[in-house]
């Protein structure tokens, strides 16, 4: 069998289904295969901060075994790596912080639980910027995660440990989350597939919090297909989160056949602003001309608030964060400073010492715009003109389906090119922070090149429309190759 | 420069996410405001980090003053997306006793107790 499995990391995860319920080959051969990339391409480009070597040979084994008793989950002995902000018991959650460097989580999360349920098979844990507070991986305490497009370049963030695995082909599948653009953003960095549902969809039991109004797990992947068939499994209620929806969980797998003709596509003028680099834009107006083609009706639609989802993002964001941050205070789990000379000082040094400068500025952003006398004037004004972008969506969705346009502003940049100004980093979400304060779903899919470097088209749509979404995604996967392409390096 | 300019080349920085030369912007965050924000929030920060802190912090606070010129006089404000109402569940107790398996990530305890240095005298 070995000859033939030497390439089975540049399969799809349908196909390696495929592969696995035909016999071709093995989940121990399959595990060990990627086992070994996750070793070398993984720790060449820093993504994974964990590798959970013995755990995932164990698993493969009993995959094997319970297909031979045909007792085969839907995913079963299919790989998946997890971003460490997600719990899995036994084995070290860090949420890429010097905080939670020795946090060893004593549950799983439901993301995890159920994937793991279904029979896939954990790797590891990837890399991301700390607490997910990023968007180019640089925060991380356990350092940058290289593109593998080109390694002097920046995979986006936060979730860049999970997209740079999937883009290198060492996993075909890695989970994130998208507080504000993390799975979608570097997934458009990275060429790869990247979705966030619609808040609510997807349980955030063992997610460490960031911003509790805006996080949202979901998917990285190659194609449209593998993403469904993983929400499929992912998506559903949870009593254990007390803002889980209870709402029917369709079977995206089959709902990938709709055609695109007739499908109401929403073009916002604004996201073709200057900002947006020209070769992305070309990519990115040749989609929709090809969606266009197939039948898609594109129609003009207005944001006329877009401008004001960055500033209003990090308003309400740092609250959230410097609310949900204060459980890290040295004395129940988590970084505790040395010989504190009393309970302040062991608090203060314990988050002074644990918390990276990114985290730092961010809590107290949080901290001052919810602190007496600025309340009113940041907190609250934010949450108002939260509710006007909202509703800038709600008249869009009134007429269109979906809405596309890019997802980031420019293709990868440099490793440090955007550390010395906080505004020019946040600026790169632009386009992908309004659907977590409208809490929309929304798909990065790769759409071209810009030189070398790939593109990402996103596709937004109304509260619970990942259906369409991911049709659609799939639909134009099935007219081009790009998500198709990968960086030859590691082919 | 005036605040209102500060303001609208803010706004008119957001349209232009690419990058381009910043006009000076006011640093409206003073020291002791920023270290006042740094204990409500249980911070310590190292000398060499104080000045960058400030020097940040008051770029960011800047930039999110943008959101004053929004016309939200009749708007209500959104604390989540999708309107829902918190859900209840019967008060019963569903946890079990891991206290072991939990105090495991502490720093210090014991006989079950989490240690702290002494608040009492």
């Amino acid at each position: 069998m070995a000859d033939e499995t030497h390439t089975l990391h540049s399969l799809t995860l349908a196909a390696m289904a495929r592969g696995l319920s035909g016999g071709d080959f093995t989940a121990t051969e399959l595990t060990r295969h990627l086992l070994a990339r996750v070793e070398t391409i993984g720790k060449d480009l820093n993504a994974f901060i964990s590798v959970t070597a013995d755990a995932a040979l164990a698993s493969a084994a009993k995959a094997d075994k319970a297909r031979a008793s045909g007792k085969a989950g839907k995913l079963n002995g299919l790989p998946i790596v997890h971003k460490d902000l997600f719990c899995t018991r036994g084995v070290l959650t860090t949420c890429g912080s010097r905080m939670l460097e020795n946090f060893v989580s004593p549950y799983d999360a439901a993301v995890v639980e159920r994937l793991q349920d279904a029979g896939a098979i954990m790797l590891g844990k990837t890399n991301m910027d700390e607490f997910a507070m990023g968007s180019s991986n640089e925060t991380s305490y356990f350092g940058a995660v290289k593109n593998p497009w080109d390694t002097s370049l920046s995979p986006g963030g936060s979730s860049g440990g999970s997209a740079a695995a999937v883009a290198a082909r060492i996993v075909p599948a890695a989970s994130g989350t998208d507080t504000g653009g993390s799975i979608r953003q570097p997934a458009a960095l990275t060429g790869t597939v990247g979705i966030k549902p619609t808040y609510g969809r997807v349980s955030r039991y063992g997610m460490v919090a960031f911003a509790s109004s805006l996080d949202q797990a979901g998917v990285i992947t190659r194609s449209a297909e593998d993403a469904a068939m993983l929400l499929s499994v992912m998506a559903g209620f949870d009593p254990r989160d007390s803002t889980s929806v209870n709402h029917p969980v369709p079977d995206y797998v089959a709902g990938l056949a709709a055609p695109v003709k007739g499908l109401k596509i929403g073009i916002v003028r604004q996201h073709f602003d200057a900002g947006l680099d020209p070769q992305c834009a070309t990519a990115v107006r040749e989609a929709l001309a090809a969606l266009e083609a197939q039948g898609a009706v594109l129609t003009e639609v207005d944001l006329p608030n877009l401008d004001l989802s960055v500033p209003t993002y990090y308003v309400v964001a740092p609250a959230e964060c410097s609310s949900n941050l204060s459980r890290f205070d040295g004395v129940r789990f988590g970084y505790r400073a040395e010989d504190p000379k009393d309970l302040m000082d062991l608090y203060c040094r314990s988050r002074g010492e644990g918390f990276g400068a990114e985290v730092k500025r961010r809590i107290m952003t949080g901290t001052y715009v919810l602190s007496a006398g600025y309340y009113d004037a940041y907190y609250l004004q934010a949450q108002k003109v939260r509710q006007l972008i909202s509703e800038d969506f709600r008249n869009a969705f009134a007429t269109v389906d979906v809405i596309a346009g890019p997802t980031a502003p420019t293709p990868a940049f440099a490793i440090g090119a955007k550390t010395d100004d906080p505004i020019t980093m946040y600026l790169n979400d632009i386009y992908t922070i309004g659907a977590n304060l409208a809490g929309l779903p929304g798909i990065s899919i790769p759409c071209g090149f810009a030189g070398k470097l790939p593109v990402g088209l996103q596709l937004v749509g109304a509260h619970f429309a990942e259906q369409k979404l991911l049709a659609c995604a799939h639909q134009y996967q099935q007219l081009t190759d790009w998500h198709e392409q990968g960086p030859e390096a590691f082919a | 420069m005036s605040k209102t300019a500060c303001i609208i080349a803010a706004a008119n920085c957001a349209r232009h996410p690419a990058g381009h030369a910043h006009p000076e912007f006011l640093v409206s965050l003073t020291k002791d405001q920023v270290q006042h924000i740094a204990t409500l929030a249980r911070l310590s920060l190292a000398k060499q980090e104080f000045d960058d802190v400030v020097a940040k912090l008051s770029r960011i606070v800047d930039f999110v003053d943008q959101l004053q010129s929004a016309p939200t006089s009749n708007v209500l404000p959104m604390a989540h997306p999708l309107d829902q109402a918190q859900r209840l569940r019967p008060d019963q107790v569903t946890e079990k006793n891991e206290r072991e398996t939990l105090q495991a990530n502490a720093g210090a305890v014991q006989d079950g107790f989490y240690l702290v240095p002494k608040v009492i005298e």
